[in-house]
């Protein structure tokens, strides 16, 4: 056609996709493979093998329809791909995508006959689905700050874009005892290098008089029914070490985990029953053999090309300051160890975003980030980097045109729940309508500017297994059910208590709190703290002395429980019918699960 | 059913220079299926506007025949559609016209909101038409009623649901799959290539001498539009149940759901 090419003017100095992670040979077996299953010519067993492996779930109650989680290595995603994910989602899924809290992208919904368009599609645009489920490496994940964080000893994202390029498609990890995941992180605060199975940190040491760099590397940590605390491998592990000890854990995991007990496999339970002190002998002697096995050749293909900044070029000067800038700058923004740079940080619902939502993003990370890509963070947010500080009001601007200028971020209003009832075979409650309706209440109510609370965090499970990660939050609650007489009704277990940095431990079991009574509990265990708290105290704080025995009135976890005790009391369906009903539903309340995904 | 000749038939999109050329020799009549005010706003040049509210308000054969003719159409007339809602409104009017028995109907292959953006002629003159005669030579094989749907299922007949997921999963026609219309259109077009709307067809084991019935939520646009996505890759056999969920929810027809999942709280509207 002559005229008829539309054509778009962009900057010419954007980033292109460096890694192509995607392969369309997959998209086009994964094609065959369903059609051949719709024929009756491999089992339905046999599909779904295949099917997690390339990185796609079965829906609640449904195989005909998928979730697909597309992998985001680092959490790094181009203005394309986000452009291309946006696409995606409108044709074959429902229009919207989640941000989870391993940095992938989901598209839910998607008729199984399509994933492998989807998957085309990804192909297209340098992405993959391949390994984000099944007995697989899992996506490697990196600080959102890593690169611009103040208290960082060096930038971990070669190492995590290496180290998930080494691994897939590596016959060594393709059938693993089960999932398997790996976190980096830029420092001790930021990250989850201890509740993976593989957590990494950067450190430096003085070796010789020499400076080297390396890593702090914890292993057997992790959340679920069961959750562990990873350990320390080694005081230090030296820069040329780290693959080689990649190697030898997935080894040694891959010859010794549980592949009969689905509820014990991953590697956190080998650890724990075979003792640390054993388990870290075997790794380190495995390791031993594997630098005197691998070829010279094996080795993490790092890229430590310098960054490119680009110029940006935003008008600033506003007429006036939108409304609620101050709040968003507080809340929402954080200063980078670069002078003059800010990293932005947008508020989801449950890390939910539309497809025209993820259009202007892209828009945005071209128009305001010097490094013109975005990274997806931990708490199933989205992060600008490298704005310049005097551009903040701007993005602030633009941001609220579209929906996307909730504050609240960094504080506890950014609430974590899964995906629930929504989409999970799994789920007995709708955990990720609960997180949206207590960030609501939050932002309502302006939590998010008070500093006692900034610190604290709230994450939402469904189910008992943490895909909300409730174990490691300030307040944390899974889904189950609860009777009165032979009424159902949705019901959470809270957590107190739980965290994820230097002194991580999970949260300690404190009562059921029925689903309705979520945000009343919350605010209650507020003002409890309100009024008990001493100089200097947060929410977080507070907990952790009450947990130590230290409190001011409150001594333990059980006083506490006593004083929630009127709030999460269950009304007669006659009193209260409403109580019986979970969020997102008009009829009463009953459980139904189906099989489980993860494990298969 | 032997009149619809191959190449008549193949013709179910026009791009943009095509239409150029052949409303610079005037001949083809174009119709604007855009409200009237936007319409008067501005137009392909040369358009008819005929509002998609005017068909639906009483869509007989008597009443379209009677539309086509004030717009100078007779049978001969090549008729080129269009419309600002992805094709769906087009694809509606175009379907109608072809029950009618005309057989020379297109559907412009991109909206009129891409039309200007390319900074393709328009303007605001209404033109005016003589009357032609058109005969009526009704198409039943392109129509689908409520009463025709489950006994076609039962002989093998596919039914595609064209409205969005999440309205899908809510409730449908038993039996259907679900094709929503925001799979047909590429990033330009109102339609896909016809090697990946193929595919499509492949990959849910669809062959082309299938019987496909489309339907969508009320008033068979988003379902003609699908339709159309059908015959542009040559499946022969397609039919629209125009009157919809609408009139089938309205006669309490049994209806599936997707249960247990509360899919709507994924969005972020």
């Amino acid at each position: 056609m002559s005229k008829t090419n539309l054509s778009q003017s962009r900057p010419d100095n954007l980033p292109k996709p460096k890694i192509q992670w995607g392969r369309l040979e997959e998209a086009e077996k994964f094609a065959e493979m369903v059609k051949m299953f719709r024929q009756g010519k491999i089992s339905r067993d046999d599909l779904r093998r295949f099917r997690l492996q390339h990185g796609a779930y079965g829906s609640r109650m449904t195989d005909d329809y998928s979730m697909i989680r597309i992998k985001i290595p680092a959490g790094e995603v181009y203005p394309e791909q986000l452009e291309k994910i946006a696409e995606l989602s409108e044709s074959f899924s429902i229009g919207n995508a989640h941000v989870s809290t391993r940095q992938n992208f989901q598209l839910h919904w998607v008729a199984l006959e399509d994933v492998s368009e989807v998957m085309r599609g990804l192909a297209e645009s340098g992405l993959t689905s391949r390994e984000a489920c099944g007995n697989s490496v899992r996506n490697v994940m990196c600080s959102p700050l890593a690169g611009i964080c103040p208290d960082e000893i060096f930038d971990p994202t070669p190492y995590a874009l290496s180290t998930a390029k080494f691994l897939l498609r590596n016959s060594m990890n393709q059938s693993l005892p089960r999932k398997f995941k790996i976190n980096y992180t830029c420092c001790e605060k930021h990250g989850m290098a201890r509740i993976v199975d593989v957590g990494i940190i950067p450190k430096r040491v003085e070796i010789n008089g020499k400076m080297q760099n390396g890593f702090k590397i914890f292993l057997g940590g992790g959340l679920g029914a069961q959750s562990f605390v990873g350990h320390q491998l080694e005081e230090f592990t030296p820069e040329e070490d780290l693959l080689y000890t990649i190697i030898a854990v997935i080894r040694v995991y891959d010859r010794m985990g549980n592949r009969d007990n689905m509820a014990r496999n991953r590697m956190r339970y080998l650890v724990n029953e075979m003792g640390w002190e054993k388990f870290q002998n075997i790794i380190l002697k495995e390791r031993t053999m594997v630098k005197l096995t691998q070829s010279v050749v094996i080795k993490l293909d790092l890229d430590k090309s310098p960054q490119v900044l680009r110029k940006v070029s935003v008008i600033s000067e506003m007429p006036s300051s939108p409304p609620g800038l101050a709040r968003w700058l507080k809340t929402n923004t954080m200063k980078q160890k670069q002078q003059g740079y800010s990293a932005a940080f947008l508020t989801l619902e449950s890390g939910d975003v539309t497809a025209s939502q993820l259009r202007s993003v892209a828009d945005l990370a071209r128009e305001f980030s010097a490094e013109g890509t975005i990274r997806n963070g931990f708490v199933q947010d989205i992060v600008f980097r490298w704005v310049r500080n005097e551009d903040l009001p701007q993005l602030y601007a633009r941001l609220l045109n579209v929906g996307l200028a909730n504050p609240g971020a960094l504080t506890m209003a950014s609430v974590v729940g899964c995906s629930g009832t929504t989409s999970c075979n799994l789920a007995l409650t709708n955990s990720h309508r609960l997180a949206k309706e207590v960030q609501r209440k939050f932002l309502e109510m302006k939590l998010d500017e008070d500093d006692d609370l900034r610190d604290s965090t709230i994450k939402i499970s469904g189910c008992p297994n943490s895909c909300g990660q409730h174990e490691i939050a300030t307040i944390g609650f899974y889904g189950g059910g609860g009777r009165l007489g032979k009424d159902m009704y949705p019901l959470y277990t809270m957590q107190l208590g739980g965290r994820a940095d230097e002194q991580s431990m999970l949260g300690i079991t404190t009562t059921k709190v029925p689903a309705k009574r979520v945000i009343p509990a919350i605010l209650k265990i507020i003002e409890i703290f309100k009024s008990e708290k001493r100089a200097g105290e947060t929410l977080n704080s507070w907990i952790h002395q009450v947990i130590e025995g230290n409190g001011n009135k409150i001594k333990s976890i059980n006083d506490i429980k006593e004083l929630l005790k009127p709030v999460v009391m269950p009304p007669t369906i006659q009193q209260d019918e409403d109580f019986y009903i979970d969020y997102g539903n008009d009829a009463s309340y009953h459980t139904r699960t189906g099989k489980g995904e993860c494990a298969a | 059913m032997c009149c619809l000749s191959k190449e008549k038939t193949a013709r179910i999109t026009v791009d943009a220079d095509t239409l150029r050329s052949e409303i610079r020799d005037k001949s083809v009549r174009v119709l604007d299926i855009r409200k009237e005010e936007d319409y008067k706003q501005g137009h392909i040049s040369g358009a008819a506007n005929f509002p998609l509210s005017s068909l639906l308000a009483d869509d007989s054969p008597e009443k379209v025949l009677q539309y086509t003719q004030s717009f100078g159409i007779d049978d001969e007339t090549p008729v080129v559609v269009y419309d600002d809602t992805f094709g769906a409104l087009a694809s509606r009017v175009a379907w109608t016209l072809q029950y009618i028995g005309h057989e020379e109907v297109s559907l412009l292959d991109i909206t009129y909101g891409t039309w200007k953006k390319l900074g393709l002629e328009t303007n605001t003159e209404s033109p005016s038409f003589s009357k032609k005669t058109h005969s009526i030579k009704l198409q039943p094989q392109i129509l689908a009623t409520y009463d025709y749907l489950m006994p076609a299922k039962e002989k093998g007949a596919v039914l595609i649901d064209n409205r969005e997921r999440l309205n899908f999963l809510e409730n449908h026609i038993p039996g259907a799959i679900n094709i929503p219309y925001r799979m047909l259109a590429s990033s330009q077009n109102i339609l896909r290539s016809k090697d990946e709307l193929r595919r499509f067809m492949q990959n849910r084991n669809i062959s082309s001498d299938s019987e496909v019935i489309t339907y969508c939520g009320s008033v068979g646009t988003l379902s003609g539009l699908g339709y159309y996505a059908l015959k542009s890759i040559g499946i022969p056999n397609v039919k629209l149940y125009v009157r919809s969920f609408k009139e089938w929810k309205s006669l309490e027809k049994p209806i599936e759901k997707q249960k247990d999942a509360n899919y709507w709280d994924l969005s972020a509207e």
